[in-house]
């Protein structure tokens, strides 16, 4: 058995994890919220917003937390055109059709990203990147607690946006009953854009906080969609607080896990979350749809 | 009616083939002359896939050693014959090497150099010995690589059981200089391959017996994105040495990851280290590298042609690793055969392989001697990142630096 101390360490580290975990699977819960899919271009979005976050890091010198407000708005803009001129044109309005469609644009961006950056990874090093608080137990550094806190305020950002503003509310009319919030007058075509768009930048906030932290490669998106899905499951599809306590959840799962049986058995204990939620909870802890 | 078709393509074949021969006669010739002064040889790496990195870096030391051999008028006593490289990709995978091998044959080379892994260096020198073209293994470090009696199987590095020797070794003699500071191990190794439990075990058993205590032994996957358990393990465990074995990322990620957790042993030491003597590291992360040693492939850092070398593939910009002169090295052993046997028949090659005597080389390993195919000169050197500098701090002559051991708080 663990010291006590070691294992609050590991609640912490799991927390800081978890954290990102809830924003990446923001993104995607907001698409499967409105748009009823699951989008499977979400991994290779964020790679290609990780590496938008490195070459404004690398030919321009951007420090990646000053460059989320414009990497969130590249990444807002992409996804916007994506949903408008791709995936809503292609479509035909059937859902396998969508999945299909997104699984062919994560192939391309991921072969995109192969050809014109290689399978080298590429690392963005901040000066700040071992300062931080000396908790005792455990040394907080700069990048989790920056991870940490814009995690939280970007979730509860996007849920004042969407509980408050006009946008939001036609958001949430499309997601509730799409022909209803047509005939009241809503472009319904522009806010799965938005949506779409809204959870692409969600992904390119996550993005500009995990380039610190971890190496960039084509396949870094692979890692954290699986969790995501996880995440997006075990909270409820749709669901934001869901989200947010998923993420934390599957983290700290995940740090404890790794803890107490090892690195290669502790990743176990996510995907047995999965299945008991799958079997005792299909709708998730929160499911519900925004 | 087969019958009559027969017939009609017999002769059209019949048609096609004088004109074939009417061509090769009179157009042919000239082009056949030619390629007599021109030796393939075939250069297999993994250039896709998860060794990608490792792999273009081999496939650019071999290919900086044809250049340079073709400036220097080629293949002397062959009446300055040029080499030209016949490349083929592996795409990390050990099948799609063996397959790159058949092509080659089909290219006409008179030998191969290849395939950075293990796994895939062992499936390409047996499809290599079915056709009798002789194989140069530039860096797997396997010894099953060389102990299966295939006649035309040359490794001109060390293998994996020299190296974790004189790993352990240098240990211990490090550390009886300094007065034994170290008492407690601590084993930090991937667990997917048997690289990084082989490396483990074996130095658990060499430590052990040495009278060193290993007081925790942890495994991790590869890849692997978070070492923060492990690490806060190892703060625990406190350990005066701590031994990481696992491939570069996960090396780079467990030293960053001990860096911020201020976990600061008295040593680092890796055998084969991932990262550990690689510039890459270096240049990226320079605090969380620094004083780590290893125990790895290296080249004679007092040797000029060495560090001529070295500036060649700085100027290319890349990073002058093992990968580039384990590769660069293996096509001047293939070349100097050559010269030796005025021929490039493979079989002569591989004569002339076997019996090579070549010490013009750039490694630390002496005159060549090959037994089974494998160089028995061949062997590791000890680095430590000190500055911005890998130094040699082992053995005594080819030391550029004295080791930093215990590291400097």
């Amino acid at each position: 058995m663990y010291d006590p101390s070691i294992i609050a360490a590991s609640i912490i580290n799991g927390l800081m994890t978890g954290a990102i975990y809830s924003l990446v699977a923001l993104g995607l819960t907001l698409i499967y919220g409105v748009l009823h899919i699951i989008n499977f271009a979400h991994g290779s979005l964020l790679m290609l917003c990780m590496y938008g976050v490195w070459f404004l890091y690398a030919q321009a010198g951007i420090d990646p937390y000053l460059a989320l407000p414009l990497v969130a708005a590249g990444a807002f803009c992409l996804g916007y055109g994506l949903q408008r001129s791709v995936i809503g044109k292609t479509s035909h309005g059937r859902d396998e059709i969508i999945l299909l469609v997104t699984l062919g644009v994560s192939i391309i961006i991921e072969n995109i990203a192969l050809f014109a950056f290689t399978a080298n990874e590429r690392v963005v090093q901040v000066p700040y990147d071992i300062d931080g608080i000396d908790l005792g137990i455990t040394f907080l550094v700069v990048p989790q607690i920056a991870a940490f806190v814009a995690s939280l305020a970007i979730t509860a950002a996007l849920w004042l946006f969407i509980a408050r503003t006009y946008t939001g509310k036609a958001i949430r009319a499309v997601a509730k009953e799409r022909q209803g919030a047509r005939l009241v007058g809503v472009n319904v075509d522009h806010i799965f854009a938005v949506s779409f768009g809204i959870g692409t930048a969600c992904l390119g906030a996550a993005a500009c906080l995990l380039a610190p932290t971890f190496p960039i490669s084509p396949q870094i998106g692979y890692i954290f969609v699986l969790i995501a899905f996880t995440v997006v499951v075990l909270g409820g599809m749709g669901s934001f607080v869901g989200a947010l306590i998923g993420g934390f959840i599957i983290g700290v799962t995940e740090s404890l896990g790794g803890l107490f049986f090892g690195e290669s058995l502790g990743k176990l204990g996510i995907s047995l979350i999965f299945i008991l939620i799958l079997l005792f909870r299909p709708t998730g802890l929160f499911g519900q749809r925004m | 009616m087969t019958d009559k078709t027969r017939i009609n393509l017999d002769r059209r074949q019949l048609v096609a083939g004088t004109a074939a021969v009417a061509a090769t006669t009179t157009l042919g010739l000239p082009h056949i002359a030619k390629a007599a002064d021109v030796v393939k040889i075939g250069l297999i790496h993994p250039v896709t896939g998860f060794l990608q990195f490792s792999g273009s870096q081999c496939r650019f030391g071999a290919q900086l050693a044809i250049e340079e051999i073709n400036k220097t008028g080629g293949i002397k006593s062959m009446g300055g014959a040029m080499l030209e490289a016949v490349v083929g990709d592996a795409q990390s995978k050990a099948e799609v090497g063996a397959q790159e091998v058949t092509k080659m044959q089909e290219a006409g080379v008179a030998a191969i150099v290849g395939a950075y892994s293990s796994g895939i260096s062992t499936a390409t020198t047996q499809e290599a010995a079915k056709h009798g073209i002789p194989h140069v293994v530039d860096v797997g470090v396997s010894d099953k690589i060389v102990s299966r009696g295939l006649a035309n199987t040359f490794r001109f590095g060390p293998g994996f059981g020299v190296i974790a020797k004189q790993g352990v070794a240098s240990l211990i003699e490090l550390n009886e200089a300094a007065g034994k500071p170290v008492k407690t191990v601590a084993i930090v190794h991937e667990n997917s391959t048997p690289f990084g439990t082989g490396i483990a075990k074996l130095m658990t058993n060499g430590l052990k017996n040495a009278g060193f205590e290993i007081i925790e032994t942890l495994g991790h996957p590869s890849p692997n994105r978070d070492f923060s358990n492990i690490v806060l393990k190892l703060k625990s465990a406190n350990a005066d040495l701590v031994i990481p074995s696992n491939y570069y990322n996960e090396y780079v990620l467990l030293a960053r990851t001990m860096q911020r957790q201020r976990v600061e042993p008295k040593a680092i030491y890796s055998v084969l280290g991932g990262a550990a003597s690689q510039y890459k590291f270096l240049k990226e992360f320079p605090e969380a590298a620094q004083y780590i040693m290893d125990c790895n492939h290296w080249f004679n850092p007092k040797n000029p042609k060495a560090l001529e070398v070295r500036q060649a593939t700085r100027d290319a910009g890349k990073f002058f690793n093992y990968e580039v002169f384990l590769a660069y090295t293996a096509v001047m052993f293939v070349a100097d055969a050559m010269e030796r046997a005025g021929s490039a028949e493979r079989a002569k090659v591989t004569e002339a392989l076997a019996g090579s005597t070549w010490d013009g080389h750039i490694m630390p390993y002496g005159p060549t001697k090959i037994e089974n195919g494998q160089n028995t000169g061949a062997r590791p050197l000890n680095t430590q990142i000190i500055g911005n500098e890998i130094e040699v701090i082992a053995p005594a002559e080819y030391a550029t630096a004295k080791a930093a051991f215990p590291r400097p708080t």
